[in-house]
């Protein structure tokens, strides 16, 4: 099923007639009311007049993650703020958070593009969708919500954790469909196994995103919860999760090419690269009101498929990003910069030197682990265990509270910690994706 | 008497005191008493050895982090009761203790501990004047 064929099925080069409409109104409106991209503008020498069409986008310059710092909460945002009914945010590349707006128009189109997303996974009306994602400023929970509610489907808005909470709920009310982390979907599936209902569920999808999976995890998901396993893409800066999706093909995932216009890039140049080609991916919000962006840099390493795909949409289908070209972590879907470590460390010792730690990422059990070494030092050190154990006490608030989520933190010998080329490794990545 | 303990951090890792160790039999430290608190992540390794200072060079060129502290050396009578009477000193006074661990002594007839507290001078103080803090320094650092 197609939920918005004349959408979805657009020819291409209609489409890219469709791209360039909006793209030369987002620039002149952008330029307009953010300060931001004006001063980019203006230092690049580029008028929103030299913008013709989708052809003149590689003509204007990148926008960046640290953009949403320096103007932070609200100085990117195109619209004022009686306008805004929303606010989200994630974590940026310091403790300080990144925030993104929505109009009314914006949450009617994000959840149009989760709706079209569900129907290309074969979900409508008559099914029982369970939001697993956590609710609150993180977009997955009420993005997932309100794309599942536009499609008229059953909403669970069970958020995440408590697990046997979360199987009950499936079985007693009937779930036909999940959303959440494709490595929670995953001890669901143990867990229920291990409690033995199994077939008392009633699930057939499953939407998972927020985090890298593999095809194998794939595979292990669709076995041991007995449903299809799709992909979904997202990111606050753009939308949150459906900016991109699979089809019942499950062959790449469609960008919704009538908002968003996509595009890959050498991270070392800039340059454009050809089509098909591996690079960052990057992106132009071509209908977002509240909080548009021109060029953003994703950091996410991809490739995109203009070829047609089986199930009849033309929009462009992205291969699941294989890495970043930063530093970002992926951990229990959230978002962590090795820097926002550094900054909580640098406020626990008391003076200008940041102790030497590592970050070491595994996956155990379908969970992610996060262990925070920090090497002892000479201004840490105390003679008795309490102040030791009030240390690491500190450390391991702070994380939590600066990145949302949990560290193991561990004090390990001065020197310990391995070092290459005299720069000490920072971050031990286990998890095999 | 108030000496010099030498504190170390110890990361809950096999061999790590058998290295720690080997650094002071290398540089002919000698050791009068040690203790060891420890917990499930690390521990502190607490010493008493003849040259402090030596101890503590070497052991930080070696990459060791090392305190030095300030701890009182207690002496009392080797018979029973020892202990109970030189802590009721230190209980009637109103001191708490935080820690504390025996130390070979070279006397007989004498034992002696180590002790640290909340205000090392008037603990110290105190003892002296009952009679359990005047120690033959001898005795400690065996010089």
């Amino acid at each position: 099923m197609i939920l918005n064929p004349e959408k979805e099925c657009m020819p291409r080069e209609e489409l890219r007639k469709l791209q360039s409409q909006l793209l030369v109104k987002q620039v002149k409106r952008v330029y307009e009311n953010v300060e931001c991209y004006r001063n980019r503008m203006d230092a690049a020498g580029i008028k929103p007049e030299d913008i013709h069409g989708i052809e003149d986008l590689s003509k204007l310059p990148f926008s960046y993650k640290r953009d949403l710092r320096d103007y932070y909460p609200y100085g990117l945002f195109a619209v004022p703020m009686k306008d805004i009914v929303r606010v989200h945010a994630s974590s940026g590349t310091t403790g300080k958070r990144i925030v993104v707006g929505y109009t009314r128009n914006d949450l009617d189109m994000w959840a149009e593009c989760v709706a079209r997303m569900m129907t290309a996974v074969g979900l409508g009306a008559e099914d029982i969708v369970q939001v697993s994602y956590g609710y609150g400023l993180f977009t997955g929970g009420l993005g997932a919500h309100q794309g599942a509610e536009k499609l008229g489907a059953t909403v669970i808005p069970m958020s995440s954790g408590n697990t046997a909470l979360q199987i009950q709920t499936m079985v007693d009310f009937g779930a036909t469909a999940i959303c959440c982390t494709p490595s929670y979907a995953l001890y669901l599936g143990e867990e229920a196994e291990r409690l033995g209902v199994t077939n008392q569920l009633k699930l057939k999808a499953g939407i998972f995103g927020a985090e890298p999976w593999t095809e194998e995890m794939r595979a292990q998901i669709e076995a041991k919860l007995g449903i299809k396993a799709y992909d979904i893409y997202g990111l606050s800066e753009i939308l949150g999760p459906g900016v991109a999706c699979e089809c019942e093909c499950q062959a790449g995932m469609h960008v919704w090419e009538d908002h968003f216009i996509p595009e890959i890039i050498d991270p070392d140049t800039g340059e454009v690269l050809p089509e098909g080609s591996t690079g960052e991916l990057v992106f132009t919000t071509i209908t977002k009101e509240g909080f548009p962006v021109i060029r953003y840099r994703t950091r996410d390493i991809c490739s995109l498929n203009y070829e047609p795909c089986a199930c009849g949409r033309t929009h462009v289908r992205m291969r699941k990003p294989t890495g970043r070209s930063d530093d970002m972590l992926i951990i229990r879907g959230v978002n962590v910069f090795p820097s926002q470590i550094e900054e909580v460390l640098l406020n626990v010792s008391h003076n200008d030197i940041t102790p030497n730690y590592q970050i070491i990422v595994d996956r155990v059990n379908n969970t992610d682990t996060f262990d925070v070494n920090v090497e002892m030092s000479e201004q840490l050190f105390a003679d008795d265990v309490k102040s030791i154990e009030a240390i690491e006490k500190t450390i391991t608030e702070k994380l939590r509270s600066t990145l949302g989520i949990g560290a193991k933190v561990h004090l390990v010998n001065p020197k310990s910690i391995q070092r290459s080329e005299g720069k000490a490794k920072r971050v031990i990545d286990k998890r095999k994706l | 008497m108030i000496i010099k303990q030498i504190s170390v951090f110890v990361e809950n890792k096999k061999g790590r005191l058998a290295a720690i160790t080997d650094i002071l039999a290398e540089n002919d430290v000698d050791i009068s008493a040690l203790s060891l608190a420890d917990t499930s992540d690390f521990g502190i390794l607490r010493l008493i050895v003849d040259k402090p200072d030596v101890a503590q060079e070497a052991l930080t060129k070696a990459g060791v982090t090392v305190k030095i502290t300030d701890v009182i050396a207690v002496v009392m009578d080797d018979v029973p009761g020892g202990v109970a009477q030189a802590l009721k000193v230190v209980s009637d006074n109103d001191i708490s203790i935080e820690y504390m661990y025996a130390c070979v002594g070279k006397t007989t007839g004498k034992a002696l501990m180590v002790i640290r507290t909340e205000d090392t001078n008037r603990a110290e103080k105190i003892l002296c004047e009952n009679g359990f803090g005047k120690v033959n320094p001898a005795y400690i650092y065996r010089i």
